[in-house]
């Protein structure tokens, strides 16, 4: 078993003992479908409206390099100076590159998973600069030293005495004083308001970039994103390469559909187009404004044309949401930038299917991401493709045998019949060892119940319960 | 740590070769049009447009005025007086530098964002006073630019952004604020263009929605009617 295969199992073991938590969260998701629900049904159609996102979506990537390339042509021309990194390392060794040339001693930044992918946060603090997360949910996961629980709500397992808590012991004496929602607010907002004054360098990650006018478009619902990329004299934004869209009039479809699927919003509070640093006339703005467009396994995505929609993601989270075995393992489990569905389909693309063959499997296949996807992208079925990929590169020979035999004996009726009763007896003697250190298939039995086995199999029961000949049949059976 | 090179031919190689294949079922690319017949409906008529508008208003604790051109003044005053502002700011000579005279904060003492501003001092402002591009009917939004409405900063540090606008800026959708973009700055376009729906707001505790997470607390749009 992969490292990050055995790290999955032992903190998804841990969480699904977490009771409380997990009913927490459910309460929370309740919440969230509800709204969601209803801001699907604002739409005409919605349906229709998800057939038409996927195939902007799938315009700008079968087209990438046309529209890239207009893309850079219109945004360089405002004097934004774009870099393209091939990997994590090429794109923070940049950052790091800009932000010394400038000697900054502080760095504000507004939420980006992309940003969270290469590890940015992580880097520059590891090299002594001062970076604040301004997205409220970011700021206390930061705080707390740990990753984002959730794409969309990074702080969604934590209640309001946790955080108290938090800010108290973290921000000072000053904060922390009361549990509500709108105190702890206000003390995040205390906190990190001079930071906006202060900082150098506002850092953002990029929800969508428009081809046709060279601009990049950033969501939040608090403002951070306005305020990281208005006062500071250098903004930097990192995009992952498939952020593209083909034109402005595709920007109004996704931005109330991004909404609806993240959050049940008809529209994120700050949604802000960004073509290049201040501009001559213009009152104020950052001088400087840095692009890095990232592949980090992107282009490997698109060129498996199976599963290139995989990168019409545009990060609502939503499948994550519907996702059942998140609901159970919660986020941090699955060790990865993007958690859930979605990421168990990209992670083996970007990080390596060797080390996380593992995602794909940690699935029910009920399709319920698939369903939900404002996208249209095949999530489940990527899944299983990424199985069989697995499959094919670590052949099980013992579950191939397994099946083999399991295929010849299914194709004598006799053999069959005889092997089920003898199966019965044999479960009845084993069961006393089933779950102990003595089952070989304690993994899964342990904490599991084995059903009664039925007194008669299937093929006796259909004896006495076969049908008439097919001619008293419904014709318009709906199957 | 030194100097990375720039992957950008190695990575239009990678994007080229990955594309040779395109895929077949792919729907086809739709338009503006198409997008209109799916999205949320706006009624045509501007009364159902500034309807809409207060609708959304309401829902997202904008602060919604629509006055007639003789009122809107004294509907300011008023709010100054309720609000207790004692500092303002501004940008150039159009409907925000009247805001603040109206609310008895004379442009001569105020902050004019336009030329040129310590940050220091806007953030210190209670209130910023700014004109828009349009006003969204469909999502009760207000559209602004870096170019027009006072720079990036003015709308989103004070604590409280009051927009002033006029009956013949309130559009339909955000289709017809894509495409006024488009028109109107098509040639040069802003730095920045930003859609500000609702004050500032966060449910990032426990779902719970608490306004004025980082920007304004406080969103009013007075609307003048013609």
């Amino acid at each position: 078993m992969s490292k990050p295969a055995a790290a999955f199992q032992a903190a998804a073991s841990a969480y699904v003992g977490e009771r409380e938590t997990r009913a927490f969260l459910r309460q929370s998701l309740a919440g969230y479908l509800a709204q969601r629900r209803t801001g699907e049904e604002r739409f005409q159609d919605w349906e229709e409206a998800r057939v038409a996102a996927s195939a902007a979506k799938g315009e700008a990537l079968d087209y990438l390099d046309r529209y890239l390339a207009d893309f850079l042509t219109r945004i360089e021309k405002r004097g934004t100076r774009v870099f393209f990194a091939r990997d994590a390392a090429r794109a923070r060794e940049r950052v790091v590159e800009i932000v010394r040339e400038h000697d900054a001693k502080c760095i504000v930044k507004s939420k980006s998973m992309t940003g969270e992918e290469i590890d940015l946060s992580e880097t520059l603090e590891h090299l002594g600069y001062e970076v604040v997360e301004t997205d409220l949910g970011e700021y206390i996961v930061q705080l707390r030293g740990e990753r984002p629980f959730h794409i969309v709500a990074p702080a969604m397992h934590l209640r309001r005495e946790e955080i108290r808590e938090l800010f108290a012991g973290k921000i000072g004496p000053e904060a922390g004083r009361s549990a509500e929602p709108e105190a702890l607010t206000m003390d995040a907002r205390r906190a990190i308001r001079r930071k906006y004054l202060e900082a150098d360098i506002g850092i953002s990650g990029v929800n969508f970039a428009v081809a046709e006018t060279g601009q990049i478009c950033v969501c939040t619902n608090e403002g951070n994103g306005r305020l990281s990329t208005s006062l500071p004299r250098v903004h930097i934004a990192v995009m992952g390469l498939e952020k593209l869209v083909p034109n402005l009039d595709d920007l109004a479809l996704l931005l109330p559909m991004l909404a609806t699927a993240g959050t049940g919003q008809h529209l994120t509070g700050y949604t802000t187009i960004i073509g290049g640093p201040r501009q001559p006339g213009e009152a104020d703005g950052p001088e400087e404004f840095h692009l890095i467009i990232l592949d980090n396994g992107r282009t490997a995505l698109l060129a498996d044309d199976e599963q290139r929609d995989a990168l019409h993601c545009i990060r609502c989270g939503a499948c994550i949401y519907m996702c059942p075995i998140f609901k159970n393992i919660g986020g941090h489990s699955y060790g990865t930038t993007y958690m859930g569905p979605i990421g168990s389909v990209i992670t083996p693309h970007l990080r390596g299917l060797e080390e996380w063959r593992h995602l794909p499997s940690s699935s029910s296949l009920c399709g319920a991401c698939t369903e939900t996807c404002p996208v249209r992208i095949d999530l489940h079925h990527h899944l299983l493709h990424n199985r069989r990929n697995a499959a094919a590169a670590h052949p099980a020979p013992l579950e191939k045998l397994a099946l083999r035999a399991y295929g010849w004996l299914a194709g004598r009726p006799a053999l069959f019949s005889l092997a089920g009763k003898l199966g019965k007896l044999a479960l009845r003697a084993f069961s006393p060892l089933l779950g102990t250190a003595l089952d070989p298939a304690r993994g899964w039995t342990r904490c599991r119940a084995l059903p009664e086995p039925p007194r008669q199999s299937f093929r006796e029961w259909w004896k006495t319960h076969e049908p008439e000949p097919a001619s008293e049949r419904d014709d318009d059976d709906e199957e | 740590m030194s100097a990375p090179n720039d992957d950008r031919d190695l990575i239009f190689r990678r994007i080229r070769e990955a594309i040779r294949i395109r895929r077949e079922n792919l729907p086809d690319h739709g338009d503006a049009e198409r997008y209109r017949q799916l999205l949320p409906p706006v009624r045509a008529s501007l009364q159902a447009r500034i309807e809409l508008f207060r609708e959304w208003s309401d829902k997202l604790n904008t602060r919604f005025i629509a006055a007639n051109p003789s009122d809107w003044r004294a509907e300011i005053a008023s709010l100054a007086a309720a609000e207790g502002w004692k500092s303002s700011a501004f940008h150039g000579t159009g409907l925000a530098r009247e805001a603040t005279e109206a609310a008895g904060l004379p442009a001569a003492t105020a902050l004019d964002t336009t030329r040129g501003y310590d940050p220091e001092r806007l953030e210190a402002c209670d209130v910023g006073f700014t004109d828009c591009e349009a006003l969204v009917a469909q999502t009760g939004s207000v559209l602004l630019t870096s170019r027009g409405n006072g720079g990036r900063a003015l709308s989103v540090l004070p604590p409280h952004h009051v927009v002033i606008a006029t009956a013949g800026q309130m559009v339909p959708d955000l289709l017809a604020a894509m495409a006024l973009i488009r028109e109107r700055h098509g040639a040069a376009l802003p730095s920045l263009v930003t859609l500000h729906t609702g004050p500032s707001r966060t449910g990032d505790i426990e779902r719970q929605i608490v306004l004025g997470a980082h920007g304004p607390k406080k969103l009013t749009v007075i609307l003048i009617l013609d």
